[in-house]
């Protein structure tokens, strides 16, 4: 009886989560135009979709974001990461909160400070000052997930190669970066979803003409909602459920 | 004794104005067994990391064969070093972690496997080659720690509290293999630990440290028979610390009562410390001893019964295989051969501590 209750509102939780997904996922397929009624099964929207070569542009640009701005993220948080196990305590906790603080400043605020910033440098707007921004928001996420695998580092492993004649930079690549490795892969695709999945601070900073998926599909909907954006939300939300079940699956499976 | 080695000239090193190491000298000799031994914070492991080059000191140089190797690091020295957790190279196999140094020196691949296949001979962990470091036990991921260090062909092997995390049967049965292996390798060791026991056991020459000074160099049985000072003859094993007063050549005032000794060279009426081992103190018939007291604590500890004795205002602790029970009147009794006299403590690191291991 019990169970069965724990399991129906376990039911219900997930339900309430996914139902609106659920329905967008849905009526992506539905061949009726109207939200109203059932039309039939189709891909339709989906051909059609990738045939509109603004959206295909807009899909380029924030692939193309993502993995510049995850790597770039990915090599300066590491390198942050290794700086600040160096430091004392003190410097390292104010240096940590700092780190911290664009992660949890309100987006908006972010976006119009970056806006604000990029027309004081007389910086031209355009893909360049959209993947500045990405790679400033996700450096925290970075340092985040490479942390903790620094911290469990023993730092006697990296004397015990020096001490077996690795120079400092063959003691680094050999013995100190495979160990935090899962640390950096997470790290990577993490900053690689958020910046896939960045609307505000993108709205802010991009130029006139070059859009990303998010910002694209804002532009269409004002003009009144179609068909294709159900279907481009639907891949978009696969898309990113894939990598957070890559994030939440493989790096742990390593360590345990 | 054999040829000189490594000599640590006049090392001083202070980390945030605390001295960790004050105007050091040590010479270690060729194919020695030499253990640093002192409380935590003695800076034992400090002289260590200064052989190693981990730790620059602030003044003084280190001497290794007649060159000074003070400003080279690390991987340019002919030392190699077991540290206190292992660290192994976890996403390594074993026989990766034991290629590493050679890789590095680029030997051959038929070299390097004699090699692995030798020095897992040597710990007695042969077979092992493809397992993962975190599959083996403490024990064993300690002995890998050592094969992949002696593959190098060091010629001073410097262990930090190798057998610190072992428990107590495993690590007398290390201490054994561990002599075994240095008398295989003819090499020098310099060994790092704060346990009087696995000093005594192993060493051929024990340095005793407190707050960064030397208090006594020697063999384990003279550290142990001839403490210089009160903090070397409490530190290693028990010991009756009383003060007294050496009256003349050979006799010598403890507690008011005469005791015959075999000291001499002290002076006149000087105020000194005697030490006695608890294993020296004779329990007599009242009327047979120096000294009469009461038996006031007795426990049990397998080998031996320990008893305290309350006798002449002192505390005497005693090891003895015959039990007196509680509250027995006895006798006590020293053979002037088991007495050892050292001079007052002339500084705050020569003093007797309560000392916390």
């Amino acid at each position: 009886m019990r169970n069965t209750a724990k399991r129906i509102y376990v039911a219900l939780i997930i339900l309430f989560l996914y139902a609106p997904i659920g329905t967008l996922m849905v009526l992506s397929f539905n061949a009726s135009k109207t939200r109203a009624k059932w039309g039939g099964f189709t891909f339709k929207w989906y051909i059609e979709l990738f045939q509109n070569e603004e959206i295909l542009r807009a899909l380029f640009n924030t692939m193309l974001i993502a993995l510049l701005s995850a790597l770039a993220a990915t090599v300066i948080g590491t390198v942050a990461c290794i700086a600040m196990t160096g430091m004392k305590r003190r410097t390292k906790s104010i240096m940590m909160g700092i780190t911290n603080i664009p992660m949890l400043n309100a987006e908006i605020v972010t976006g119009i400070s970056l806006m604000l910033l990029y027309i004081s440098l007389g910086i031209k707007f355009g893909i360049g000052t959209i993947l500045l921004s990405h790679i400033t928001f996700n450096i925290p996420y970075v340092i985040l997930s490479v942390m903790p695998r620094m911290k469990q580092l023993n730092p006697s492993t990296y004397e015990a190669a020096l001490d077996l004649g690795a120079s400092h930079l063959t003691a680094f690549f050999k013995v100190v970066l495979p160990d935090l490795l899962p640390g950096i892969l997470s790290g990577f695709l993490m900053a690689f979803t958020m910046s896939l999945d960045d609307f505000i601070i993108t709205h802010f900073t991009k130029g006139v003409g070059v859009d990303t998926l998010s910002t694209k599909i804002y532009t269409e909907v004002k003009k009144g909602i179609k068909p294709e954006m159900y279907a481009l939300s639907t891949l978009i939300f696969v898309a990113v459920l894939t990598l957070l079940l890559l994030i939440n699956l493989s790096p742990d499976k390593k360590t345990s | 004794m054999s040829k000189e080695l490594i000599h640590l000239n006049n090392i001083s090193k202070s980390f945030d104005g605390q001295m960790v190491l004050d105007e050091l000298d040590l010479t270690i000799h060729e194919n020695e067994f030499v253990t640093l031994l002192g409380p935590s914070g003695c800076g034992k492991t400090t002289t260590l990391r200064i052989l190693g080059g981990f730790t620059q000191p602030d003044t003084g140089r280190v001497i290794f064969d007649g060159q000074d190797i003070t400003k080279i690091p690390p991987n340019k020295r002919a030392l190699n070093t077991v540290f206190q957790k292992y660290a192994l190279f976890t996403h390594m196999t074993i026989a990766e972690n034991i290629a590493f140094g050679l890789k590095i020196k680029k030997k051959s691949k038929s070299y390097i496997d004699d090699k692995i296949r030798y020095a897992l001979k040597l710990v007695n962990l042969e077979g092992y080659e493809n397992r993962s470091p975190d599959s083996l036990s403490g024990g064993q991921q300690q002995r890998i720690a050592i094969a992949r260090a002696i593959v190098n062909e060091p010629r001073v092997l410097l262990l930090d509290e190798p057998l610190g995390a072992l428990d107590l049967k495993l690590r007398q049965e290390m201490q054994y293999e561990l002599i075994r292996m240095k008398n295989e390798l003819g090499i020098t060791f310099v060994y790092v630990t704060h346990d009087q026991e696995e000093a005594l056991t192993m060493s051929d020459t024990i340095v005793v440290m407190n707050q960064g000074y030397i208090q006594q160099i020697g063999s384990p049985e003279s550290i142990y028979n001839e403490p210089e000072n009160a903090f070397v003859a409490d530190f290693i094993g028990d010991s009756n610390i009383i003060p007294a007063v050496m009256i003349e050549d050979k006799l010598v005032s403890i507690l008011g009562t005469r005791f015959a000794c075999v000291d001499t060279g002290f002076g006149h009426n000087k105020p000194v410390d005697v030490v006695i081992r608890p294993e020296d103190v004779e329990l007599t018939a009242p009327s047979d001893g120096i000294l009469q007291g009461v038996v006031t604590h007795l426990i049990f500890k397998g080998v031996h019964y320990e008893m305290e004795v309350m006798a002449g205002g002192f505390e005497w602790l005693v090891h003895s295989t015959v039990m007196q029970p509680v509250g027995q009147e006895v006798g006590i009794k020293v053979d002037p051969f088991n007495i050892q006299i050292m001079n007052k403590p002339e500084s705050e690191d020569e003093e007797a501590v309560a000392i916390e291991i």
